[in-house]
């Protein structure tokens, strides 16, 4: 009658491809799959759209209002030096954008796909912060030296604060990378775990043939149509808001208070 | 009472934790909105730091979510 619900198998990373060099498992997974995916689109967004026509089309538009949304972005909240990190910004926005709604396609109509968000694992998020706070890091002792460790002395501060203030702007500091990598990873995986718990209410619901049954799987049917459209918006909030964080962090290794 | 048992009641206790984030994001849109509504020619401006403030407030929630699936699926 009820289904056993198992949430967590669509987080599985499986091989497609088998592939051993040596020891080291190389294979091409599901994961990189969609990732390549991922790749191909925003390289055919972009493809179609930089053809620079005095009088744009519709595609151009579209790839130039990006464009334009992203640079913005880094014109407010960095300023005319952090012109030049408009392209890692924007790479950075538009893979993680285009992988969270990647992972939300209904491809499992077809028997034997299910859609992967390749967003939705530590491990490739973890990667994308360890990039933003990497290059943060890089461009601060580039630009400042060892003046960049006044990072962590807000100016103004007393000095009998000291002792107080810069353990904790310091732990602030490493945490970054973690949070950045964390709050992309789960916001991606509970949306989709609720999504596929309340999808089994839904077929166990319908399968169980009773009154109530039905009523659960009408209530829930409604209920994913509403989380489906907040998991739309979550996607692109948490695509913003990686990007929207990477230029603060930039800001403050380029424009050292 | 049984280990199983105690990981079910610690992850419940765990997930009380988002509904603590769903107060101080309703929070900081709240207050945003208010804002805005008494001066929306400055309001644009301040985007940035409204998502800004929401992503703070959420990570907190999401942290109380993956400490009840560490407890659930983890130990």
């Amino acid at each position: 009658m009820s289904g056993k619900i198992d949430p967590m198998h669509q987080f599985t990373v499986e091989p497609l491809v088998p592939l051993h060099v040596g020891s080291y498992d190389i294979s091409l997974t599901n994961s990189a799959a969609w990732m390549l995916a991922t790749l191909a689109i925003i390289g055919v967004f972009m493809w179609g759209g930089m053809k620079r026509q005095v009088i744009p089309g519709r595609w151009q538009v579209a790839t130039e209002g990006l464009i334009g949304f992203i640079d913005d972005l880094v014109k407010v909240n960095i300023g005319p030096e952090g012109k030049k990190f408009t392209p890692f910004l924007f790479s950075l926005f538009t893979f993680i954008l285009v992988a969270n709604f990647l992972g939300l396609l209904p491809l499992a109509i077809v028997p034997g796909w299910h859609a992967f968000t390749s967003t939705s694992h530590f491990s490739i998020t973890g990667l994308l912060a360890i990039m933003s706070f990497s290059l943060v890091l890089i461009i601060g002792f580039w630009r400042h030296g060892l003046h960049f460790f006044s990072l962590f002395v807000p100016a103004g501060t007393p000095w009998y604060m000291l002792p107080l203030i810069i353990p904790i702007e310091i732990v602030s500091f490493l945490v970054r990378p973690f949070s950045l990598a964390l709050r992309l990873f789960v916001a991606m995986m509970s949306g989709h775990i609720l999504m596929e718990v309340f999808g089994s209410f839904i077929a166990n619901g319908f399968g169980s043939g009773s009154a109530v049954g039905f009523g659960v799987g009408i209530v829930s049917f409604l209920f994913v149509v509403g989380v489906g459209m907040l998991e739309l918006l979550i996607c692109a909030l948490q695509a913003y808001v990686f990007a929207l964080l990477t230029s603060l962090y930039l800001n403050d290794a380029i424009n050292l208070h | 009472m049984d280990l199983q048992s105690a990981k079910m009641i610690g992850a419940g206790l765990a997930a009380i934790g988002t509904g603590a984030a769903a107060v101080g994001v309703g929070f900081v849109f709240g207050s945003f909105l208010q804002g805005a509504l008494r001066n929306p020619a400055a309001a644009d401006g301040q985007q940035g730091r409204l998502f800004l403030g929401f992503a703070l407030a959420e990570l907190l929630g999401l942290m109380a979510f993956t400490i009840a699936l560490l407890i659930l699926f983890v130990f």
